[in-house]
């Protein structure tokens, strides 16, 4: 049986090869059957998702279909919101994030990057990187130093802000202020990011330092954007989700996703025929 | 309507509410040229740093009473001001429920209630028992006073914080006790102070709690359970005295008053626009 099954593998091409070691590859976050809730109104649907590790995972769909609320449901910010209630299971790296994880653990490993820029307008540039380890007990300046310098350095901030960290937060650019919140978040050392539409509220020129940037992070991170921008998507990430009134309609590669859609609803959709 | 008539009209009401605009701030002008020229005559070194003379004895001052509105109105911050804010915190952060709408009721009718009914009940409570007017129930009474102000404008202040600040720090793994102490809190700062002191301006000013609580008198009072002297008091005795002297007096303590309560609001007038120019 063993040996069938190796045969079989070593028959196929090279790229089904690589797809197949992407499946039996231990996915970074794995969602299943998660539905979601405000009061008693469900907006999400039995998803069904995987995020792989180290590689972009977009987020479409028109307003109102729940895709800002999915990815809240991963480090656990749908819970903020009074009312709000999940059903399901999330697992990082296999350990349910909603039974077993410390939440102030989870918001840690799983850092986010939300629509506005919104550094802490009564910080300086410094103590908004620092933030996340200062209110959270380390306060050696060594570290901070070094934490705040690599952060910046990693948002691509650095160059701009490296004589004026002592500046408050605000009085940079609406890009600049959203690299800072990049900073902000990887200053704590999270595994996976989480972007929620990041470049809504930035010009194009903004937008595509931030694009850059997260393509370079998703080297080294896992990166989930919710974006409704679909060029966006395709630029940035390797796989793709498409989410309809609540409900997860298509999940493939990207590329798959923009070139052949199994569904006519993401045809739809991706051809600017609604949404 | 022609459209003579409307401009006629137009015209009329402009001058009219300019006209009304210029009648309310007709009585603060003139009570501040009035107290100014009444009192300004008194106001010497002497007045700043000595006790109040008997009657028919020349000079004499009212440092007592100065300082002791001061330790009255710091007394009473003590322990309204950490209540007023921690309250407004609680209200604008945890304030969804029955209580809280209950609470918010309560301090808005506290605002509303007569400062001599408040006085009276710090009488009842602190006076009686301790059988001697104080210091401390002096600051009971204006804390009440305090208390519904600092906690609706701190209230107020931290709605302003926008809530994706929060959510930000959420999402950073900070608890949320340490994001509304340093987050929210640092946020709404400027504003919260700027309530504080409004309110402070206000209770600073007040006669009637203090009337059978601080009591006033007539020398250093050394013990926050002896009765202590207060500008708005030793102002009351001395204008329904029948002496000339002591209504110069009574003049001089209202003109330090009016510019301490003015300068309290200018202060944190001038805060407040400061605020709005960083952001």
């Amino acid at each position: 049986m063993e040996n069938i099954k190796t045969e079989s593998l070593k028959r196929i091409n090279r790229e089904d090869e690589i797809n197949t070691q992407l499946l039996l590859q231990q996915p970074k976050i794995e969602v299943k059957q998660l539905s979601a809730y405000f009061g008693a109104n469900q907006v999400l649907k039995q998803i069904n998702f995987n995020v792989r590790p180290k590689e972009a995972t977009a987020i479409i769909g028109p307003s109102g279909c729940g895709k800002s609320t999915f990815i809240r449901c991963l480090n656990r910010m749908h819970e903020v919101v009074p009312n709000a209630k999940i059903e399901g299971n999330i697992l990082l790296d296999g350990r349910d994030i909603y039974k077993n994880t410390d939440i102030i653990d989870l918001r840690r490993r799983v850092g986010m990057v939300f629509q506005r820029p919104n550094p802490f307008p009564t910080f300086s540039i410094y103590d908004n990187v620092a933030a996340g380890l200062k209110l959270t007990g380390r306060r050696k300046k060594k570290d901070l130093d070094a934490a705040v310098e690599q952060s910046l350095v990693k948002a691509a901030l650095w160059d701009e802000v490296k004589d004026k960290l002592k500046q408050s937060g605000v009085s940079l650019s609406g890009g600049q202020q959203q690299r800072l919140c990049i900073a902000r978040a990887l200053a704590v050392k999270p595994d996976v990011l989480l972007f929620d539409e990041p470049c809504s509220a930035l010009d194009p020129i903004s937008t595509a330092k931030i694009e850059e940037l997260i393509q370079d992070l998703k080297n080294n991170y896992t990166i989930v954007i919710v974006t409704h921008n679909m060029q966006q998507a395709a630029r940035v990430s390797d796989y793709t989700g498409f989410f309809l009134l609540g409900e997860l309609i298509e999940f493939d590669k990207t590329e798959k996703i923009f070139e052949v859609p199994k569904d006519k609803r993401t045809e739809d959709y991706i051809t600017g025929r609604f949404g | 309507m022609s459209n003579l008539g409307r401009k006629i009209i137009s015209q009329t009401m402009i001058w009219g509410a300019l006209a009304c605009a210029m009648i309310a701030i007709v009585p603060l002008i003139s009570i501040l040229a009035y107290v100014v020229s009444q009192g300004i005559g008194s106001i010497n070194w002497e007045f700043f740093t000595h006790l109040p003379k008997p009657v028919g004895e020349d000079g004499g001052g009212m440092a007592n009473a100065i300082v002791g509105t001061l330790v009255l109105v710091a007394l009473s911050c003590v322990w309204a001001v950490p209540v007023g804010v921690f309250g407004g915190v609680y209200l604008a952060e945890y304030g969804d429920g029955k209580a809280a709408s209950i609470i918010r009721f309560t301090a808005d009718v506290l605002t509303g209630v007569p400062s001599i009914v408040i006085g009276l009940f710090a009488y009842v409570i602190l006076v009686l028992p301790m059988k001697s007017f104080s210091a401390l129930s002096g600051a009971l009474a204006l804390g009440f006073m305090l208390i519904p102000t600092v906690l609706r404008t701190t209230e107020e202040m931290v709605r302003l914080v926008p809530m994706t600040l929060r959510e930000a720090a959420l999402a950073l793994g900070i608890s949320r006790f340490r994001a509304t102490l340093n987050i929210v809190i640092a946020t709404a700062k400027s504003g919260i102070l700027t309530g504080i002191l409004l309110s402070v301006a206000r209770i600073a000013g007040e006669t009637a709690p203090l009337l059978f609580t601080a009591f006033g008198n007539r020398v250093w009072s050394h013990d926050a359970f002896e009765p202590i002297a207060a500008l708005p008091l030793q102002i009351f005795v001395y204008a329904i005295s029948p002496f000339d002297d002591w209504h110069r007096q009574a003049w001089a303590g209202a003109l330090v008053l009016i510019v301490l309560v003015m300068s309290l609001t200018i202060v944190s007038r001038l805060w407040t626009k400061r605020t709005y120019q960083v952001h």
